[in-house]
């Protein structure tokens, strides 16, 4: 520049410049394109992502790199999902009044209601399947969840079982619920998950009911069993993912624990073992949504890049949960024989036929949900 | 401009309050506006509608008063805990520390630094069972030896008493650092002996510091949720804890914010009391 001196529009140019420089993204994007991640209908060059967090790989070249490199999109990864309940609280104010969230894919659980309610309330939008010509390495098992029958809105993510873990220095095995809520070798030393559908599902196995399709009779022994293992102070908490740590001190001898958790801690503690229940276990799922505002073309075709099998075998070993794509495991083996062959993470048939879904109307029912939090002290 | 505000003179006190104004008016009064409108609707998410449902806070308090009044409780002995335990430290610090007492206050306040879910996750492993704290109160006698700390009610009291020490010690230290030495030594000078001077002269001129200090600590603390969920079991839920749980797992928004009217009138009435018992100039020193 000659002229010293800085003309106003030279200014404010400048001005807007170094704002768009040092706003974070989020911000750009909450402004752009009515508060999505851009118009529904355009394939745009950003793809704005909300995931858990530790939920990707992160080997370099890593998978988002890959997709950059590939298609030219550049991927805004959120870790903003700490929770299903506060994430959901988080959106559907926006969503409920038709606007955008600024993002272009989120995950969420269908251990939990929400799932049913972004579809059930149109606050996601339909996958374009003409781009996702991958869907067709989507697992059987996968293809009809009952909050989505025809996968027409959402895709899964990755793919959890609930099981109970124990620490070898202070218990036995322990294999099964009635044990985990009645050997007195354990009280105090035991906790379950806060979530509805995790705990109760194991405890409806324990009972020899159906999870899938949960009665108000089922419901209530489940319940109660919960109740009797509280009161007698066999249980000392009720957790999200924060058992881990007790667990690795010794605080816990015994909890209900997530395969994916459980298989990254082993790799470090020997003493920590996990197990399905004898009397089966469950299997929850994260599902890729689109939100209202989100660009269809460019989720989707996110989407179809991560259901490649060489790139969803990378996911899967870098997180240690399991894939939802056909064909993984060959690459797997490539890339890690340890984690291939870890049954946590590539089960066998024989594991996933122990493995039971859960009844989404249980996840809603407001009385159920009552009933739940009260054995909460809630 | 200048002409302008020199015209109006008046106008003057009104231009410095509106920020302060506006920001309470439109980050407080308005989304108190929407709680209460929320707190009097009936339905299931999503489809609220407004029907003046007053059995909302009826119903709040007949199935919620144990963890309304433990709410109580608890931020009660927390309060007097941390007055306890303040008071002497930071009469120390601000009469005996001499050049460390910044220092000293800064040692206070450096907890803050770090979050506070973290701090309290951290109690997690200080009070954990096969952790040093246990094994000590085990070897002497003061625990038995299946005896825990954590999922306590003692470990959500301390932690709350520990989350909330700094609103009670600043406010206290404050107010005894201000405190004229020449009034203590013209207290002696009248022949006062140390516990006297103490209670007729340092202490009511502290109390500023205590009234501040004690509504700084009890009124997050009895709204508080983290402690409870972190460090204790079912039986230590506070109304936080249901307050959440509505909001979030149950979606059931009216209940949820018909609790938080009934913890705030709570609040509210236990400090008119407050203030009516310590008198009200206090309260504003």
């Amino acid at each position: 520049m000659t002229d010293s001196r800085m003309t106003r529009v030279e200014l404010l140019r400048r001005g807007a410049a170094g704002a768009t420089v040092l706003s974070l993204p989020a911000l750009l994007a909450a402004c752009g394109g009515g508060g999505g991640g851009g118009s529904s209908g355009e394939l745009n060059d950003v793809l704005n992502f909300s995931n858990w967090e530790l939920y990707i790989d992160t080997k370099k070249p890593t998978t988002l790199q890959q997709f950059t490199k590939k298609t030219g999109i550049k991927v805004n990864y959120y870790e903003d999902v700490n929770s299903n309940p506060e994430y959901f609280a988080k959106v559907q104010g926006r969503l409920a009044r038709g606007e955008g969230i600024g993002r272009d894919i989120f995950v969420s659980t269908d251990n939990d209601r929400f799932v049913g309610e972004y579809v059930d309330n149109g606050w996601v939008q339909k996958l374009d399947k003409s781009l996702i010509p991958n869907i067709s390495n989507l697992v059987d098992a996968q293809l009809h969840p009952p909050f989505d029958p025809d996968r027409a809105y959402s895709l899964p993510w990755l793919s959890g079982m609930d099981g109970i873990a124990w620490n070898s220095d202070l218990t036995g095995p322990v294999t099964s619920v009635d044990q985990l809520f009645t050997d007195p070798n354990l009280k105090g030393k035991v906790t379950v998950w806060n979530s509805i559908g995790d705990t109760l599902g194991l405890v409806l196995l324990q009972n020899g009911d159906d999870p899938a399709k949960v009665t108000d009779a089922a419901f209530d022994r489940a319940i109660a069993k919960v109740q009797k293992a509280v009161d007698s102070s066999q249980i000392r908490r009720f957790t999200g993912n924060d058992y881990a740590q007790p667990l690795a001190n010794g605080d816990l001898a015994a909890c209900m624990a997530w395969s994916g958790d459980v298989a990254q801690l082993i790799a470090d503690n020997p003493k920590l073992h996990w197990a399905i229940p004898e009397q089966g276990g469950t299997i929850w799922t994260d599902n890729m949504f689109i939100p209202l505002g989100g660009s269809v073309p460019t989720a989707s075709t996110y989407m179809n890049f991560v259901y490649d099998p060489q790139i969803a075998a990378q996911i899967a070993v870098g997180t240690s949960y399991i894939s939802s794509v056909k064909g993984v495991k060959p690459y797997a083996v490539k890339l890690d024989p340890k984690s291939a062959a870890n049954p946590l993470i590539f089960p066998d048939d024989n594991t996933l036929s122990q493995l039971h879904q859960i009844d989404t109307a249980m996840l809603s029912n407001p009385e159920y949900i009552k009933k739940w939090l009260a054995v909460q002290g809630q | 401009m200048g002409g302008f505000l020199h015209r109006h003179r008046g106008l003057t006190p009104y231009l410095l309050l509106a920020p302060g104004v506006l920001w309470l008016g439109i980050f407080f009064l308005v989304p108190l506006g929407f709680l209460g409108y929320e707190s009097l609707q009936s339905g299931l998410f999503p489809d609220f509608q407004f029907t003046w449902e007053f059995s909302n806070f009826s119903n709040g308090i007949r199935d919620y008063h144990e963890q309304l009044v433990r709410s109580f409780v608890y931020a009660g002995i927390a309060t007097v805990a941390c007055l306890v335990l303040a008071y002497p430290l930071v009469y120390w610090i601000a009469f005996r520390a001499g050049p460390w007492r910044n220092l000293f206050l800064l040692v206070i306040v450096a907890p803050f630094f770090v979050t506070y879910l973290v701090r309290t996750l951290a109690w997690l492993n200080i009070l954990a069972d096969e952790g040093p704290v246990v094994g000590l109160l085990r070897d002497v006698h003061v625990l038995a030896p299946d005896g825990r700390l954590l999922a306590t009610t003692f470990a959500v009291v301390s932690g709350i008493t520990y989350n909330f020490f700094p609103f009670m010690a600043l406010p206290i230290y404050v107010s005894l650092e201000q405190i004229d030495p020449r009034l203590l030594e013209a207290a002696k000078d009248l022949y006062a002996s140390s516990a006297q001077s103490f209670l007729r002269v340092t202490l009511p001129l502290s109390a500023p510091g205590i009234v501040a200090g004690t509504l700084l600590t009890f009124i997050p603390a009895a709204g508080d949720f983290i402690n409870a969920a972190l460090l204790g079991t079912p039986s230590q839920a506070m109304i936080g804890n249901v307050i959440q749980a509505k909001f979030l797992v149950s979606l059931d928004y009216p209940s949820a914010a018909s609790l938080s009217f009934i913890l705030m009138a709570t609040i509210l009435v236990l400090l008119l009391v407050y203030a009516r018992v310590v008198g009200t100039e206090k309260l504003t020193g």
